[in-house]
């Protein structure tokens, strides 16, 4: 299989505090990895880096041989490749729905209109959100700005798919509705790098499992081997702060 | 009806050309304000964006400018450019061109203070969510940012609109003879026949400012509206 992603010695500081480090990662084609780590570890801002909306200090990350760096000319031909949806959604408020969807392809890709929203108006079908094409994302729930941002990103035709902490800021009930569709594009095979706090989720969709502490792989496992045998004292630790007894 | 007029001082208005000379005063103020508003408005909107791009020459200018205009009272400003400029640098400058220049020299501070302000206050991920769609700078600003900026900048630029309009009364200080001066000439003239006119004719200037301002704001609260339906 081919490599999509490689970070070879990611190494991040900010002011002075080291926040990752020495990161080696391999993400190849049609792969699903899933970023866990207690807070703090640097996960987020790992998968910031990936598309250069941060800075490293050493080390680099290439795309498709191509090496990612922020500030150089060429990097937001390298971002249109790599489609990213945020925990708050970050949907355009002044647009609609359809709007918001079709912006970058339209604008960025210089693509036919007409064609642009047709494709949009399908992927909005397949959400089940077809109806809301003209309204605002206001006027949305939480879930349903989350998918709609995720077919923002799908609409750019990305060769991967970041996803940081998509339902964190999500209420339980509608937690489900945006994982079933980031399930339902590892199941096309798409390449994604997901970081999460959903561990059930994580189990279910992972090929991979990279468990992040301190700005450091601490372990890196298939996903059954991760969750039911973790070799480390601190991915144990963390794997039973998810768990309830009754003492 | 007569005599309540006379006693209210509105009777001048209605001798000889009085509320057309009064009409005319309002326009030479309007045309001050017009062309003042809209310099600032774009010279603003201009500066407002260059601020937030993190250059830190831009900003420190932008900032000794800012503070200039904040402590200078409109009034010594304008002063300094008519009376001041034209002589220390052999500047001709007619009473309206340095009206319209100081007016503008605030209005742009203070616009830009404005934009500034209003585009911080948009989410920073919203930029970042643009630039990892491929978005360049410019497309970023024109098409994400800009439209946010403009519905948050709307009531309060509104406000800075009318503070100018209304500040131009202060253009009589330096010989223009504006819809104030205008007022003052009628009462001046009519001291003899109408000793109570300064009510009236006041009253009147009061009313066309506020005629002038009024819709302004209504304006405002109209678009205010529109956009919170919409998004």
């Amino acid at each position: 299989m081919n490599e999509i992603l490689v970070t070879e010695h990611l190494h991040k500081e900010y002011e002075g505090m080291t926040v990752l480090e020495d990161i080696n990662l391999t993400v190849k084609k049609g792969e699903v990895v899933v970023i866990v780590g207690p807070s703090g570890c640097g996960k987020s801002t790992f998968l910031r880096c990936l598309n250069g909306l941060e800075t490293i200090q050493d080390g680099r990350v290439l795309l498709d041989n191509e090496v990612i760096n922020p500030g150089r000319k060429n990097l937001t031909k390298v971002r249109e490749k790599i489609g990213m949806v945020f925990q708050s959604y970050e949907l355009f408020p002044h647009k609609t729905i359809l709007q918001n969807v079709t912006l970058a392809p339209i604008k960025v890709q210089k693509r036919d209109k007409a064609e642009a929203q047709k494709e949009a108006l399908a992927l909005l079908a397949r959400i089940g959100l077809e109806g809301k094409k003209d309204s605002y994302p206001r006027q949305l729930s939480g879930g349903q700005k989350q998918r709609v941002a995720i077919v923002r990103a799908l609409m750019m035709h990305p060769e991967i798919l970041l996803f940081d902490e998509v339902t964190a800021a999500l209420d339980p009930e509608m937690v489900r509705e945006v994982l079933e569709v980031i399930l339902a594009l590892a199941k096309e095979g798409r390449t994604m790098v997901i970081v999460t706090h959903e561990m059930a989720f994580a189990r279910a969709v992972a090929d991979r499992i990279i468990f992040l502490d301190g700005g450091q792989i601490i372990e890196e496992a298939a996903p059954d081997a991760f969750f039911t045998h973790p070799q480390t004292g601190r991915a144990k630790k963390f794997l039973e702060s998810f768990s309830y007894e009754k003492k | 009806m007569n005599t309540l007029l006379q006693q209210f001082g509105f009777d001048v208005l209605f001798k000889g050309t009085n509320m057309l000379r009064l009409l005319g005063g309002l326009g030479v103020a309007l045309k001050i304000s017009i062309l003042s508003v809209s310099i600032s408005i774009v010279l603003g909107i201009l500066l407002g964006i260059l601020m937030t791009l993190g250059n830190p020459l831009i900003n420190a200018i932008a900032r000794v400018y800012l503070e200039i205009v904040r402590f200078m009272p409109q009034m010594v400003l304008l002063f300094l450019v008519y009376f001041g400029a034209t002589k220390a640098f052999g500047l001709n400058l007619s009473a309206q061109t340095a009206s319209i220049a100081v007016f503008s020299f605030w209005g742009t501070a203070e616009m830009a203070d404005l934009v500034r302000g209003s585009l911080n206050s948009i989410s920073r991920l919203q930029y970042e969510t643009a630039q990892a769609l491929g978005l360049n700078r410019a497309q970023t600003y024109l098409y994400v940012l800009i439209p946010q900026m403009v519905r948050r900048l709307l009531p309060l630029s509104i406000n800075l609109v009318t503070r100018m309009i209304k500040t131009t009364s202060l253009v009589m200080m330096i010989g223009i003879v504006e819809v104030l001066k205008v007022g003052q000439q009628i009462i001046e003239a009519n001291r003899k026949a109408s000793p109570n006119a300064a009510f009236g004719v006041f009253a009147t200037v009061f009313f066309l400012y506020f005629i002038v301002c009024f819709p302004i704001s209504m304006l405002s609260g109209y678009l205010e509206k529109r956009w919170e339906n919409k998004g």
